[in-house]
């Protein structure tokens, strides 16, 4: 019963996760603090040698930005996004612009500091 | 890029260009920082009406990173400074944003005065227990049997009882969070906004460095974890009983929040009794 209610709640929306990564300082508030537990530790290292956090189970994001709401350093928050829109494309992909971007800000803040 | 992402939410708020800003892994001021931007999101208050003051310490460095008037003053003088400006423009919403160490210790009679007077400042203060910045001193908000740098045995002094000094010196709005309290927060914060007067909100946050370091503490996280484990939130709660004990329980809530003339309004009332026709008000208001 109560997996039949998750479901007719994931189908009205769904929830997307984006990661300004070299902000990160792997406090773990929001792999702690995120209601569904859908986030962990990645393997890999930011650019400061932190372990940013990662999504790991895409379908249980319910994309009520707790995660942006913890974050003391500003680099992670999640929306809502509705599932008949066409928006909701391939996640994978959406994460891969949202990382392209903060890598493409971050250079350009190196730039105005320089 | 083809693909536009949304913006963080706060982003609007932050000097990006600032950022990563210096406070440690695991500290809570960044969580702070974080709920600010989003009662002010909430509020809707024109950012060009919204000044924020700090002081030095850690947690100076608020004013720093928002993208706002915002001011650095010197050691614990940041509430003159907001008297003088909030006094000056009396349309702006001035917040104060500042640690323990600043607010109260070294700019506790500043402190004390504000909230006698009743000047209508929004007072934000981060209490990690300890002087981060400066490595680690006793501040007086230390618990007894905590140590510190200047404490190796362990703090013997009392420490204050923040929300009770605020109301008993005439603070209108008095509340006390933690870290880990961030729609408390938010929700408080934009509740002082809308509040005329001297409005307090005492936020515990971990130190990790040096606070729970020292004490064997474990990390911010863990920090984080005992204070979901050990608050109970008693709103209206008498301020006199919510001391805070070394690691004992916490008690949050929205304790005080009463209604009194704030300092412009009895200056006004007074002169314009006093000196009748011949006083010209301030037409801003």
């Amino acid at each position: 019963m109560v997996m039949a209610t998750t479901t007719a709640k994931a189908r009205k929306f769904r929830g997307e996760i984006f990661i300004a990564e070299d902000r990160c300082k792997e406090c773990g508030f929001c792999i702690e603090f995120c209601p569904p537990k859908v986030l962990e530790f990645s393997v890999k290292f930011n650019r400061h040698g932190y372990h940013p956090p990662i999504l790991v189970n895409e379908d249980g994001c319910t994309g009520c930005d707790l995660c942006g709401l913890y974050c003391p350093d500003f680099a992670i928050y999640g929306i809502r996004v509705p599932t008949t829109t066409t928006t909701a494309g391939r996640p994978s992909e959406d994460q891969g612009a949202a990382r392209d971007t903060q890598e493409e800000l971050s250079t350009a803040q190196e730039a105005d500091r320089n | 890029m083809g693909i536009t992402i949304p913006l963080n939410p706060v982003e609007p708020f932050l000097r990006g260009d600032r950022m990563p800003h210096i406070w440690c892994s695991g500290c809570g001021i960044g969580t702070t920082v974080n709920c600010f931007a989003r009662a002010l999101a909430e509020s809707k208050l024109p950012l060009d009406k919204v000044a924020i003051v700090s002081g030095i310490g850690c947690t100076g460095r608020v004013a720093g990173y928002l993208r706002l008037d915002s001011f650095h003053t010197t050691h614990g003088r940041a509430i003159p400074f907001a008297t003088g400006l909030k006094l000056a423009k009396p349309e702006l919403t001035v917040v104060v944003y500042s640690g323990d160490g600043d607010l109260i210790a070294i700019g506790g009679n500043h402190f004390i005065h504000a909230a006698r007077r009743n000047v209508d400042l929004k007072v934000i203060c981060i209490n990690n227990f300890i002087y981060g910045m400066t490595g680690g001193q006793v501040a007086p908000t230390t618990p007894i049997g905590a140590t510190a740098t200047t404490a190796p045995y362990g703090c013997f002094e009392r420490p204050f009882n923040l929300p009770y000094l605020a109301e008993s010196c005439g603070a209108v709005y008095v509340a006390r969070w933690t870290a880990y309290h961030v729609r408390y927060i938010a929700h408080s914060m934009a509740e002082a906004f809308r509040k005329k007067g001297f409005s307090f909100i005492e936020i515990l946050a971990p130190c990790p460095t040096l606070y729970q370091r020292r004490n064997k503490l474990g990390d911010g996280l863990e920090t984080m974890r005992y204070y979901k484990q050990h608050s109970v939130i008693k709103h209206g709660a008498s301020t006199r009983d919510v001391d805070l004990d070394f690691q004992g329980e916490i008690i949050l809530g929205k304790f005080v929040d009463i209604e009194r003339p704030t300092l412009q309004q009895t200056m006004e009332q007074r002169y314009r009794h006093t000196l009748q026709e011949r006083y010209v008000a301030s037409a801003r208001r």
